[in-house]
């Protein structure tokens, strides 16, 4: 019989649950993962990673496409869309056994079923609904995920109308598509069935295609998609969908108060995320939930003492950076740690990999004039960077946004090629609290695109040499 | 709930420390603030203080204990209505001591007990850190002070001393919470009074009063010119300067061409400038370690605006000739009273001298408040006629007025009085300005 009495316990085995027993055990903690489907959650299962592949994928397609550009050619290219579905199973396949390798090494125990409270201090887990084990755990972590949004009317069937699961493993390519939904997720689809040969069309419900970043960036974002071949309708949204002979007829609302309608092989739904709070016993506990996410406090303490809720299920932004750091804060409050700081929302990073990828941190432009800060906007075009142009990647900007007093980095958007791997960079000079100063006075490496985030701080300043 | 005290980190390395005395006796009251005991490490002797109220329920590590390492209690405090029985509940035992502690007689000889204590100034923390009944004061041997980059130009800016700071970023960094939380802490302990209509505030009869809220530059203008005043050792000197030769050069000059006009203050910039390029110890500024003497003579000049002032730069101006001095004087100051005010930070930041000048209001003469870090202050009052002894008999020149606030950290009566001389030369003789 299994050990069942443990310091913690971690509900879900996502980026968030698996980082955090792993941080646990680093401290000297018996800690224990409750997983229901996959070791390494949605994340590495079914979001982030198998994208990423897939992206890889249909970005050596669109390459293939300009080969003319390097003065090289290719006969015959050919998709092979089982074998690209295969080849991101495969990562996601063998990422998942990773984590399981992990958590061995790390001592961590992990149960195969779903967890739920069933008591103070104890979670009970069964697995096709019949009860596999009783735990005990001083510490009860609460990292359930989050699944896809869905509109009445608008329900996904898993055959013509997609959520991104569906949309991971195609058994064709469709050869027309609708995204309902031009945040991270919606794009990066956008981008991969685009590059593979679909013709794609994005409706958004908001005046603005990723409508979380900077309206600059939006912009430049919103003339690459066109100039691709998508077809984008911002401010307008899907009021009904029609399935006749394996087509799906859309009917589209637009800004403009007309109706039209977009017949599609294929939909795909992307309007959101809702927290995954249902079946986990938070009923007649006090753990508050509000719009379908758990509260917390800076700390990840819920209202019902010795439980905490990490990642997704405590609300935006949705991202596995976000989970793993709140994760490690949690459980090193738990083991007493000095010295360990709430989550700073402004230093988070947002990445879509969409192309072209796009990438921020802190405020953007407007929301730092709604705050009423004076400030100083850096822009640096990929135009001016020799490196870009070696790569043939000649379009994007990289923008930084300053408070003009203190010299504080408010926030950085950028869009352009591999931007994904650069925002780090900013990220790092946040989260030291450096000012221009600092940034101006780093030695970036010649030739990179790094050379852009340098260019970007000293146009803020009116000292741009390459502009 | 009775409250642990715990060793504290007193440094990103320390792993253990001393108790080199208890400054409070079991059965003792205490309070927030108060100090509690001092703790010894390799590198200084520091107090601990307590954040809570209560009574110092018992000593666990007594005075000299020795080796004990960071995070095991050391003492207990009991909360109001608690009693002794309070302890058996806790867990008092310190955890296994990590590395074997040094025999006393190889020890070093303690340092002598009270090293200078240093006044808390630092607000109680928002939220109090777990664990941890205790805050620590800043380093007593004036060692290095961990501060992000932001939260140094913020404090500059605002004419904080970091010294004074708790830090609560990454291993007790001061970052930019803490300088916003003293920021607003200090004019909010300074100035109840200004509060919008405190609900306690006792009603005056009859007084009919308006209550208008801080705006960022009279806090910054508060905070700056209070420390000054409370840090700076002022001394002021005062200077008679006969201003007749220079009024009829300037009305010779401004004669010449349309394209300027010069004041007597771009004549007092200039003086001011030169003066400090012939006496270059007195262009410098006390930073507590060092004396810093700038190599460039850059000027700053305040300019009244609505609701308060700025003092933006002339840099190099002992390079400026006075129409160039003038023009750009005219520039900053037109920029410095735009709404919202248009200087750029680097045009009124810094600056190694100020002059303040109130003879366009009538004043005789005054003594100004010491901008930090800058040594002196040059206060200009109004030329006017008055009657002057001269060779023996009564006569009248206009007669300006001027008195030099000195930092007497940096600089002394003597060299303070050589500066004015060379001032007051140049000013009653303009045409040695050319030399």
């Amino acid at each position: 019989m299994a050990d069942t009495s443990f310091d913690v316990v971690l509900v879900g085995g996502g980026p968030g649950g698996y980082v955090a027993a792993i941080r646990a055990s680093q401290l000297g903690l018996k800690a224990a993962v409750v997983e229901r489907e996959h070791l390494g959650g949605i994340c590495l299962n079914w979001g982030c990673i198998p994208t990423k592949a897939l992206l890889r994928v249909s970005e050596i397609r669109h390459t293939l496409d300009r080969l003319e550009q390097f003065g090289l050619s290719a006969k015959d290219v050919q998709v092979d869309l089982a074998k690209v579905v295969k080849y991101s199973r495969d990562v996601a396949a063998r990422l998942s056994g990773g984590v399981a390798h992990l958590l061995k090494k790390n001592k961590v125990a992990v149960f195969d079923g779903h967890a739920r409270l069933s008591g103070p201090g104890t979670l009970a887990v069964a697995k096709d609904g019949k009860p596999v084990a009783e735990l005990r755990a001083k510490h009860i972590i609460l990292a359930s995920g989050a699944r896809a949004r869905t509109l009445p009317g608008l329900e996904p069937d898993g055959k013509l109308v997609w959520t991104y699961k569906e949309a991971m493993v195609p058994e064709s390519l469709p050869k027309s598509l609708l995204i309902i939904g031009s945040g991270a997720i919606g794009m990066e689809f956008a981008s991969i069935y685009r590059d593979l040969g679909s013709a794609v069309t994005v409706v958004e419900v908001l005046p603005r295609v990723l409508p979380v970043e900077d309206a600059e960036i939006s912009g430049l974002a919103l003339k690459a998609f066109e100039k691709q071949g998508m077809t984008i309708h911002t401010g307008a949204s899907v009021s009904a969908l029609k399935k006749a002979g394996g087509k799906v007829t859309a009917t589209v609302a637009h800004a403009d108060g007309n109706t039209g309608e977009i017949k599609v092989d294929r939909v795909i739904l992307a309007v959101g995320i809702v927290g995954n709070v249902e079946e986990i016993g938070l009923e007649g506990t006090k753990v508050e939930v509000e719009k379908s996410h758990i509260v917390t406090d800076s700390w990840m303490q819920t209202g019902e003492p010795g439980v905490y809720a990490i990642g997704d299920v405590t609300g935006p932004p949705w991202l596995a950076h976000k989970a793993m750091h709140e994760g490690v804060l949690c459980v090193e409050r738990i083991a007493g740690v000095a010295d360990v700081h709430p989550l700073n929302p402004a230093n988070i990073p947002g990445c879509t990999y969409c192309r072209p990828q796009v990438a921020s941190v802190g405020l953007t432009e407007a929301a730092a004039k709604e705050q009423g800060l004076r400030i100083r906007v850096g822009r640096f075009p990929y135009l001016g960077n020799g490196k870009a142009l070696a790569l043939g990647e000649p379009e994007g900007l990289v923008k930084t946004v300053f408070d003009a007093e203190s010299g504080e980095l408010l926030g950085a958007h950028m869009i352009g090629a591999e931007v994904t791997e650069l925002i780090h960079g900013y990220v790092i000079a946040k989260t030291l609290e450096g000012t221009e100063a600092e940034l101006i006075n780093t030695i970036f490496p010649h030739p990179t695109l790094s050379e852009m985030l340098h260019e970007s701080v000293l146009d803020a300043f009116g000292r741009a040499l390459h502009i | 709930m009775a409250i642990r005290v715990l060793m504290p980190a007193l440094s990103p390395t320390m792993t253990e420390g001393n108790i080199a005395r208890w400054l409070k006796q079991e059965g003792e009251a205490v309070s927030a603030g108060d100090v509690l005991a001092e703790i010894e490490t390799d590198k200084a002797t520091m107090e601990i203080e307590a954040i809570d109220e209560g009574v110092l329920g018992k000593i666990v590590t007594p005075d000299g204990a020795q080796a004990i390492p960071v995070n095991a209690v050391i003492g207990v405090i009991l909360e109001e209505g608690e009693d002794s029985s309070a302890l058996e509940a806790l867990d008092l035992a310190p955890p296994p001591v990590a590395a074997p502690a040094a025999p006393p007689a190889a020890a070093a000889p303690p340092p002598p007990a009270a090293q200078a204590a240093v006044p808390a100034a630092s607000p109680p923390p928002a939220t109090a850190a777990p664990a941890a009944a205790i805050q620590v004061t800043a380093p007593a041997d004036g060692g290095r002070i961990f501060a992000s980059p932001l939260a140094r130009r913020m404090a500059e800016q605002a004419g904080l001393d970091l010294a004074a700071l708790r830090g609560t970023g990454p291993k007790g960094r001061i970052v930019k919470v803490d300088i916003e939380a003293a920021m607003a802490a200090a004019p909010a302990a300074a100035a109840p009074a200004l509060s919008p209509a405190p609900a306690s505030a006792p009603a005056v009869p009859g007084a009919s009063y308006v209550d208008a809220p801080v705006s960022n530059m009279r806090r910054i203008i508060a905070q700056r010119l209070q420390l000054s005043k409370q840090t700076i050792p002022h001394f002021y000197l005062t200077i008679d300067c006969e201003i007749d030769a220079l009024l009829e050069i300037r009305k010779e000059l401004n004669g010449r061409a349309d394209d300027y006009k010069l004041s007597v203050n771009d004549f007092v910039v200039r003086a001011a400038a030169l003066g400090l390029r012939k006496v270059p110890a007195v262009n410098a500024s006390w930073l507590d370690n060092v004396i810093r003497q700038y190599n460039t003579v850059d000027v700053s000049v305040a300019v009244a605006i609505e609701d308060g002032l700025v003092t933006p730069i002339i840099r190099n101006a002992d390079h400026k000739g006075l129409v160039e001095i003038s023009t750009e004087m005219k520039a900053l100051s037109e920029r410095a009273r735009a709404t919202p005010m248009a200087l750029k930070p680097e045009e009124y930041q810094g600056g190694g001298f100020c002059i303040s000048n109130l003879g366009m209001y009538g004043i005789k003469e005054f003594a100004a408040v010491i901008n930090p870090p800058q040594a002196m202050i040059l206060a200009v009052g109004a030329g006017a006629q008055r009657p002057i002894v001269k060779d023996g008999a009564l006569a009248i020149a206009t007669v300006m007025s001027c008195t030099l606030s000195v930092d007497h950290r940096v600089v002394d009566g003597a060299s303070g009085a050589a500066f004015l001389g060379i001032f007051k030369g140049l000013i009653e003789d303009p045409l040695t300005m050319l030399l």
